[in-house]
Parts: C-alpha cells; sequence; structure tokens
C-alpha cells in the first residue's frame, strides 16, 4: 500500500519538485532547442554570410570558401580609404543623431501642448497634425523634390534633415502617454509655479524613458535607412548618406568586388544593431507601435 | 469655360446630401430641415474641391467618356468628404461627451493660449512645408503637363490619369500586388511559427529571441545587398548550396518569377525581426484560461492553437498586414535598387519604382504625380481601413 503510494508519488513529484522538473525538462524540450538553433542559424545567415564574404578575395568568395579568408585588412582599406565609406558613416550618424533628437524634443513639446494646454481649435490641430500619418515623404517625393530644390536646399544637410524633424508618430504618443500619467503631477507643478518647460524637462521626461526610448529606436532606424530621398536630393558624394554610399561600393576593382561591398553594408549595418540592442528594453516594453517616416 | 448649365449637375450631390444629413440630424433629435439645408449646401459645394482647380474640364465638349467617367467620381468624391467631414463636426457637436477628452483624466491646465501654438509651432511649420505644401502641389501637378528643367507647362486636365489605363501601368499595378502579396502572405505565416517557437518557455529564451529580432535593424539596402551576392547567379550561394544537393543552379535576379521571388524573401527576412517582435507580444497576451479550458475539453495542441491562439492575435496580425503592405509600397525600394533595378523586363517594377523612374529619371513630372495620387489613395485606403478595425491603438507612420 505504502509502496504503491510512493511510487505514484515518485511518478508525479517531477513534475512538481523543482530539481525532477529541472531533470526532465533537459531532455522533454531538446528538440525545442535544436529547432530554435536552427532557425537562428538561417535567419542570421544572410549577416553570417556577409560576414564570411566581407573577409574574403573575389577567388575566395566564388570558390565557396566557408572558412574566413585572407582579404579583410585589403578590403577594409579599399572601402575606408579608397572610397568614402567612413564619410558616409559620419554623414548618416551625424543625420541620425539630428533627426532622432529633433524629433523627439519636437514631439515632447507638441504633446506637453496637446495635453497640459486648452486652446481654440485643439481638435482641429490635432487632426491636422494626425492627418500627415497619411502621407509618407516617399509618395511625395516629386514635390518635396521640387520645393526643397526651389528653397536652394539640394545638395546640403538641411534638405535632408529638416523635412523629418516632426512627427505624427512622436506627437500621438507622448500625448498619450502624457495623458495617463496622474493629473496630481500637474497640479502640483502648478502649484508650485513651474514653467510648462520646467514641467516638462524636470518631471514629464525623467517618467517617460521607456516612450522616449522606444521611439529613439524606431527615429534611429527609419532615418538610418532613408534611401531614396538622400538619393535624389544629395548629388554631393562627400554630403550622402552610407545607405546611398554603399552603391558606389559596388565596383571596386573592375567588375562587381563581393569583399567589399560586404563589408561595408555589415559595417553599414553596426550602428542601428548597437542602438537596437541598447535600447532593446524599452522598446520592447515602451509601446505597440511600428512603421516611422 | 465651365458652362452654366454644368452647375446644375452639382444639383444631384446636393439632393443626396440633402437627405443623407436630414437623416442624420432626425436620429441626433434634431429638426430635419436643418439637416436637409446644410446637406443640400455641402453635397454641392463639396464636388467645387476638385472642380474649381480643375475648372468642369472633364464635362467640357469632346471629351472621352472616360474622362467624364473621372469626373463623376471626383464630383462623387468631394461631396462625399465634404458630407463626412460635416457629419463628423455634428456629431461632436451634438453628441454629448462622444469624442470628447472625457476618456482621459482631466490633467491640470497651464494658462494662456499662445504658449501652446508656441509649442507646437516647430511640428506645424515644417508638417506644412515639408507635407501638406508638397502634397497640395502633387495635386496641381498631375493636372499638367510638366516636364523638370522646361519652363513651359500645359494645362491637360486628367489626361495623366487616363495615360494610366494602360497596358505598362498594369503591368506595374500587378507587380506590386504580386509583390506585397507575397509578402505579406509568407512573410507573416513563418513570423508567426518563428515567434510561436520563440514563445515556448526553455531556459536561455531570451537571447533566442534577441537573435531572431535583431535583423530587424538591417536596412532595405543592406538586405539587397546581401541577397544580391547570395543569389548571383554565378558566384551566389544559394546556388552553390542547390548544386550542392544535385540541383541546377537558378537564373534568380535574371528571369521574371525568380526575380520577384528573391525581392520577396529578402523583404521578409528584412520584415522578420519586426513581425516575430510583434506576434511575441500578442502571444503573450492570449488568453490562457481560454487555452486551459480549449485543453480541458480535449482541443489538441493544433486545435487550440488554430482555434484560440491565432483568432485572439488577429488584431495583431490586422496590424501586421497594414506595416507589411506599407513595407512593401515604399521602403522596398532601397532593396529593388540594389537587386533588379525594376528588372528583367519590368517585372520587379513595383508602384514607388515606376514613381521614381518618371519623374526622376524621365522628368516626366505630371504623370509621376498622377501615380503617386494612385498610391496615395491605396494608403489612406489602408489608414482607414485600419482605424476602423482597431481604433487608435495602433498607429503608423509618423
Amino acid at each position: 500500500m505504502s509502496t504503491a503510494t510512493g511510487q505514484t508519488m515518485q511518478a508525479s513529484a517531477p513534475a512538481l519538485s523543482f530539481p525532477g522538473r529541472l531533470r526532465r525538462l533537459i531532455p522533454r524540450r531538446w528538440y525545442i532547442h535544436l529547432l530554435l538553433w536552427i532557425t537562428c542559424f538561417i535567419v542570421g545567415f544572410p549577416v553570417l554570410y556577409a560576414m564570411l564574404v566581407s573577409t574574403q578575395t573575389n577567388a575566395e568568395v566564388t570558390s565557396f570558401q566557408f572558412t574566413p579568408g585572407t582579404a579583410l585588412e585589403f578590403n577594409f582599406r579599399a572601402v575606408m580609404f579608397e572610397r568614402n565609406l567612413g564619410r558616409f558613416m559620419l554623414n548618416s550618424v551625424l543625420l541620425a543623431v539630428v533627426v532622432t533628437t529633433g524629433k523627439t524634443v519636437l514631439s515632447l513639446l507638441a504633446g506637453l501642448a496637446f495635453v497640459y494646454f486648452r486652446f481654440p481649435g485643439k481638435w482641429l490641430v490635432f487632426g491636422f497634425v494626425l492627418a500627415t500619418l497619411m502621407m509618407p515623404t516617399e509618395i511625395l517625393v516629386i514635390a518635396l523634390f521640387r520645393f526643397v530644390s526651389s528653397l536652394g536646399w539640394g545638395d546640403t544637410f538641411w534638405a535632408i534633415s529638416v523635412p523629418f524633424l516632426a512627427s505624427a508618430t512622436g506627437s500621438f504618443l507622448f500625448r498619450q502617454h502624457f495623458a495617463n500619467l496622474p493629473a496630481e503631477l500637474s497640479e502640483a507643478a502648478q502649484l508650485d509655479g513651474a514653467t510648462p518647460l520646467q514641467f516638462l524637462f524636470r518631471v514629464l521626461v525623467p517618467l517617460s524613458w521607456n516612450t522616449v526610448g522606444a521611439l529613439a529606436v524606431i527615429q534611429f532606424v527609419y532615418v538610418w535607412n532613408m534611401y531614396l530621398w538622400p538619393m535624389l536630393i544629395i548629388k554631393n558624394e562627400a554630403l550622402q548618406v552610407v545607405q546611398v554610399g554603399l552603391g558606389s561600393l559596388r565596383n571596386v576593382d573592375a567588375g562587381l568586388t563581393y569583399g567589399p561591398l560586404m563589408l561595408a553594408a555589415v559595417i553599414a549595418s553596426l550602428p542601428p544593431v548597437i542602438i537596437f540592442i541598447l535600447l532593446q528594453k524599452p522598446f520592447m516594453s515602451g509601446f505597440a507601435i511600428t512603421r516611422d517616416k | 469655360m465651365p458652362d452654366p448649365s454644368l452647375l446644375l449637375l452639382l444639383a444631384i450631390p446636393g439632393l443626396i446630401g440633402a437627405g443623407y444629413l436630414a437623416y442624420e440630424f432626425r436620429r441626433l433629435g434634431r429638426p430635419a430641415t436643418w439637416g436637409a439645408a446644410i446637406g443640400a449646401a455641402t453635397g454641392a459645394l463639396g464636388p467645387l474641391i476638385f472642380m474649381l482647380p480643375l475648372n468642369f474640364c472633364t464635362f467640357e465638349a469632346g471629351r472621352k467618356p472616360l474622362d467624364m467617367l473621372i469626373g463623376g467620381v471626383l464630383v462623387a468624391a468631394g461631396a462625399a468628404l465634404a458630407l463626412e467631414a460635416v457629419k463628423y463636426v455634428v456629431r461632436v457637436r451634438f453628441t454629448p461627451k462622444a469624442l470628447g477628452e472625457a476618456q482621459h483624466q482631466q490633467q491640470g491646465i497651464f494658462r494662456g493660449w499662445l504658449t501652446p501654438f508656441l509649442l507646437l509651432a516647430p511640428t506645424l511649420v515644417i508638417l506644412v512645408l515639408f507635407l501638406y505644401y508638397p502634397a497640395i502641389d502633387n495635386f496641381r501637378l498631375s493636372t499638367l503637363l510638366a516636364r523638370l528643367g522646361t519652363p513651359r507647362t500645359a494645362f491637360v486636365c486628367v489626361d495623366n490619369f487616363t495615360r494610366l489605363f494602360h497596358e505598362d501601368y498594369y503591368q506595374v499595378v500587378f507587380n506590386t500586388l504580386v509583390i506585397s502579396t507575397g509578402i505579406v502572405v509568407f512573410g507573416l505565416l513563418i513570423s508567426l511559427a518563428i515567434a510561436y517557437l520563440a514563445f515556448q518557455q526553455v531556459t536561455g529564451i531570451g537571447i533566442y529571441r534577441t537573435l531572431l529580432i535583431w535583423p530587424y535593424a538591417v536596412s532595405p539596402a543592406v538586405a539587397g545587398i546581401i541577397f544580391l551576392v547570395m543569389f548571383d547567379p554565378v558566384a551566389g550561394v544559394i546556388n552553390h548550396f542547390i548544386e550542392l544537393l544535385g540541383g541546377t543552379g537558378l537564373q534568380w535576379i535574371k528571369d521574371p518569377w525568380l526575380g520577384r521571388f528573391t525581392i520577396v524573401a529578402a523583404s521578409i527576412w528584412k520584415m522578420l525581426g519586426y513581425n516575430v517582435l510583434f506576434y511575441l507580444a500578442g502571444l503573450q497576451n492570449v488568453p490562457k484560461d481560454l487555452l486551459e479550458a480549449a485543453a480541458i475539453d480535449g482541443a489538441n495542441a493544433w486545435q487550440r492553437f488554430r482555434r484560440v491562439t491565432i483568432p485572439s492575435l488577429s488584431p495583431i496580425t490586422f496590424f501586421l498586414i497594414v506595416t507589411n503592405v506599407t513595407y512593401a509600397f515604399f521602403d522596398i525600394f532601397g532593396t529593388i535598387d540594389f537587386l533588379t533595378k525594376g528588372g528583367p523586363a519590368g517585372a520587379t517594377k513595383v508602384m514607388i519604382y515606376e514613381i521614381y523612374e518618371l519623374g526622376i529619371l524621365e522628368y516626366d513630372l505630371g504623370k509621376a504625380a498622377a501615380q503617386s495620387i494612385v498610391l496615395f489613395l491605396l494608403v489612406i485606403g489602408l489608414t482607414v481601413l485600419q482605424f476602423r478595425t482597431t481604433g487608435q491603438r495602433v498607429t503608423y507612420g509618423a
């Protein structure tokens, strides 16, 4: 009787008690690890392959050598010194930092105005801002190109930065975020005689780092990945962003040279990946939001 | 010159508008006669949004039936836009707290009406100059025979639009539909499968998730470059694998359908991390009690997935459909420009690529502007659909 109970207990206990569960977990779940390994490998393969090719000479690439090649230094010199990759990267970093910062600040100001002020036509203004969600810059490139050129901004940093400083997504997000903060905050701030800007930067911003971080990831990646617009408006190679600049690396000597091209592609992908990994937490927890423009 | 008798044309939307708003007023418990009067005015004046700039040119003598048809559609669209706007204002006005600020708790309010406008000024100025003005200019351009570099432009009514009813443009639309459908359908299926796998509770799952999500940060252009090298018919590693497995290498980007496939594959890969991220978030919100109840009722794992998990994910799925379609409409440009440049034989030329080729390479601004408007209408349709289905919980754009 007692033996029978003991056996039943032993049979069911491992599923409940911790060490037993751990023991059963590993053999039972190994195939999930295997599947995850395979999936991660397939998903990561294009980039792994790009990294591999970036160390190789053309001959090594075309002979499908799957060990690191001998040309990493040569390829690096080719893209950095013979070509302008360093310059392109610098331009892109500058652009992404300026636009991300500008968008965040302007969106914070707009959020402040929409939540903590009462003014005539508020809903109309809000609708006016929100409606721009339906106007991706890409659709308007032809007209935007005419307008920006007529300002004399062709081939300037202004042309690729200023049009992107306002953000309907950002304004909308901060408005939602502020509206859900406790009302006591703003009441207390007013009793203390804080100005709106003091309130924004001393009280609201410290409470909004998750939203700021999430927005920053999206904005940074968006600006970094811009392609069509800089390609149209920037003709001077010294001002070009890296995404478009990559195109000029297709042919380093005569013919398509895979190594330098792949190395440049890998280098060009580093900043957004670093930003993504650094800000992963706020990005994941910050909100449910998406594509930006 | 608009024929005065054309003004009679506006009587039709006027009548419809009168009936429409009279009904709306009665529903809200207001005098229907007022509704009829406002509706008649709105319905009759709404079409002028399009007809005044066009100077009623679609109804001139000697115009083709297609022009007249476009004119008719524009009259209807103008009336519908104006009526919906007025209806919205009337609803807000007459329905207590229907759309007001009531959902949010009342925040403390700073004084001053000028300050908010100062705070909003930079945003508004930039939106007006770099989005609204180009949008309006784009509409104007679409009625002109305008070429970049030529000073003379001529008004051509809706000819830029009627020129779109042509085999070449049908091909572009077809490519766009095929490529975006491929990206959405296969991309979401693969993403859901991967997200489901990454949702399993195993040790180190956080690391797996990061490894699966980070390709989000890779740009469309870089995706194009990497796939260009991988799918190279001669030196590409994909053909090498196929040959290792005993097959013969394919002509990937040199063949119309394989070229489309390569574009779709590169885009799916680029969007994968993003989709997986949202599906993971969605899977965390699938009601556990429902899954348990289904298990108790004897549903097997597949049935639970099919009948409980997938329906619970439908808001996220819909949201991802919209974002993936937007991706396939616009951001795909970088991928295409590196991989196929719209080729072979125009098989991967999608709408945004055609706009670029026409407007920038061939200087045909009018026709490019007309195509922009077609794409614009698709985006508006998508956005409206999205708001209708999911309310304001999810947004896209900047």
